[in-house]
């Protein structure tokens, strides 16, 4: 279970994140939205603890770990796989390595049994045949899922997806949302997503959760939140510009 | 009016101060983890080969036509007063003091430090960092610690190359075109090097190998903002290793050789 209890991010004088509450239960798929520059990714950072926050705890199965040091901190973390939105995937090394960089760094296996497992991996995510291209040869959708691949190798119980379907065309997205339920029955892991793409979130939410200027400021099942009366969420979920949400903030993402 | 003075020189030294803390606490976890397993031994030698091997034939160049110039500028100079015959020590002291060290460091940092800023400085702005983070991989030790080791090791061996092919390159010009006699080179080599010329220019081969690698590195993993940072940081991790080799240069001079 994932707890976040009223954290506090800024950087200088700008507050990203004023006292977030959320509570994300062994197993289920939260999804986070909320403009760009709203602090989603900061969230996330958090989460993994790639961020401190400046107040507030992040309680990972009991565990604060915005207070841990860095030995635990890297213990916690092996529980965790991480999609990033570019897929961040290492372009120094092929594909077999990017997807078994975890195996490799904490297991005793040989490269033949960590290249067997990448090819299960990536076979798990749809691709064949690709463990000894370069990351630089492959297109948008399939960086992501090598990304993926490469978040499931050391079997997590947590996955994070940092804006899984941003950049790729609608096909391509749904196959990514495809890919995480499927990664969620299959593997029974605990999901927390953020997106601004909302057909995503109600594809693939269990629990949707709106961040909106430092607060999350409602969450609710797909359902609840397609009938909200919430002026913020409505505002939000229906993609108008005119509303009680301002565009002002969109420099926050950049300081993430 | 005193406020407004202080804020304002304190403006500008705050960037630099804060930059010097963060090279001094990276050098500190750099040590600390290097001595934590895994050793990454694979990855060390890729570095290794990459400033040690790589810049080889450059340093080459450079060492031998330095010697050569060296020898043609102090022949020419030294013989007007009939001191012709020290040449080969002018060669030797100051490749083996100076030039072999300095030269090599410049070099390396033009080569290896700058791709390490750059590539360092890449990973940062497209996440890899914070990728390598989430598999639970301490970003210091998988990427700095190799360029630390590779830049302090390499160095001094590519320094003693570099001291004798320009005792070369002397030799060739003072003797076989200059028309010199090769037993008066040879012997003004030898008997006025002492080994501490050599040793003491070793020394601060390792030195300038660890701060150049550890600007570079520092400089790329502080990259902000995509490909103008990456390009801000490479241009900023050769400026300053430059500076700080040719500065401390001088006061490692003092110390060694007093």
């Amino acid at each position: 279970m994932i707890e976040l209890i009223d954290l506090h991010k800024s950087f200088g004088k700008l507050q990203v994140l004023k006292g977030v509450d959320l509570k994300i239960e062994a197993g289920e798929s939260v999804v986070v939205i909320g403009g760009s520059g709203s602090g989603k990714s900061v969230l996330l950072k958090h989460i993994i603890g790639l961020l401190r926050p400046d107040k507030g705890s992040v309680m990972v199965d009991g565990l604060d770990i915005a207070e841990i040091d860095k030995k635990h901190l890297s213990d916690v973390r092996k529980k965790f796989g991480m999609l990033f939105q570019s897929a961040a995937l290492f372009d120094s090394m092929p594909v077999w390595e990017n997807v078994g960089f975890g195996l490799r760094r904490h297991t005793h296996l040989s490269d033949q049994e960590i290249k067997d497992i990448s090819t299960q991996k990536l076979k798990m995510v749809g691709l064949v045949g690709i463990n000894d291209i370069m990351p630089s040869e492959l297109s948008g959708g399939m960086r992501k899922r090598v990304g993926l691949a490469r978040a499931i190798a050391m079997e997590p119980e947590i996955l994070l997806y940092d804006e899984p379907t941003t950049g790729l065309d609608p096909i391509m997205a749904d196959a990514i949302n495809d890919l995480i339920i499927d990664m969620r029955e299959k593997l029974n892991v605990t999901s927390i997503s953020i997106t601004h793409d909302m057909a995503s979130a109600y594809k693939i939410a269990d629990r949707i959760a709106m961040l909106y200027n430092g607060v999350i400021i409602g969450t609710g099942t797909p359902e609840e939140i397609k009938n909200t009366s919430d002026p913020f969420i409505k505002q939000f979920i229906t993609g108008s510009a005119s509303g009680p949400i301002t565009l002002e903030g969109t420099q926050y993402e950049n300081r993430a | 009016m005193i406020v407004r003075a202080i804020e304002y020189i304190g403006s500008y030294i705050k960037g630099p101060v804060e930059m010097i803390g963060q090279i001094i606490m990276l050098f500190f976890s750099t040590l600390r983890v290097m001595l934590i397993p895994p050793f990454d031994v694979r990855i060390i030698l890729k570095q290794m080969l990459e400033v040690g091997v790589r810049s080889l034939p450059v340093v080459l160049i450079t060492a031998v036509f330095t010697g050569m110039v060296l020898a043609l500028q102090s022949y020419t100079g030294f013989k007007r007063f009939g001191a012709e015959g020290l040449v080969g020590t002018i060669v030797a002291l100051s490749m083996t003091r100076e030039l072999g060290p300095v030269l090599t460091a410049l070099i390396v940092t033009g080569r290896a430090g700058a791709a390490m800023a750059a590539e360092l400085g890449t990973m940062r702005v497209t996440e890899q960092i914070d990728a390598l983070e989430t598999l639970a991989t301490n970003p210091v030790k998988y990427l700095v610690v190799p360029r630390f080791l590779s830049g302090t090791v390499m160095l001094p061996f590519l320094t003693v190359i570099s001291d004798i092919v320009g005792i070369i390159g002397g030799y060739i010009v003072t003797v076989t075109i200059l028309g010199a006699s090769s037993t008066t080179y040879m012997r003004t080599t030898w008997d006025y090097l002492e080994m501490q010329d050599i040793y003491a220019g070793l020394i601060k081969a390792c030195f300038f190998g660890a701060s150049m690698a550890l600007i570079c590195c520092h400089k790329g993993f502080y990259t902000k903002g995509g490909a103008e940072g990456v390009g801000k940081a490479t241009t900023g991790a050769v400026v300053l290793s430059f500076m700080t080799i040719l500065i401390s240069d001088y006061f490692l001079s003092v110390w060694l050789f007093k």
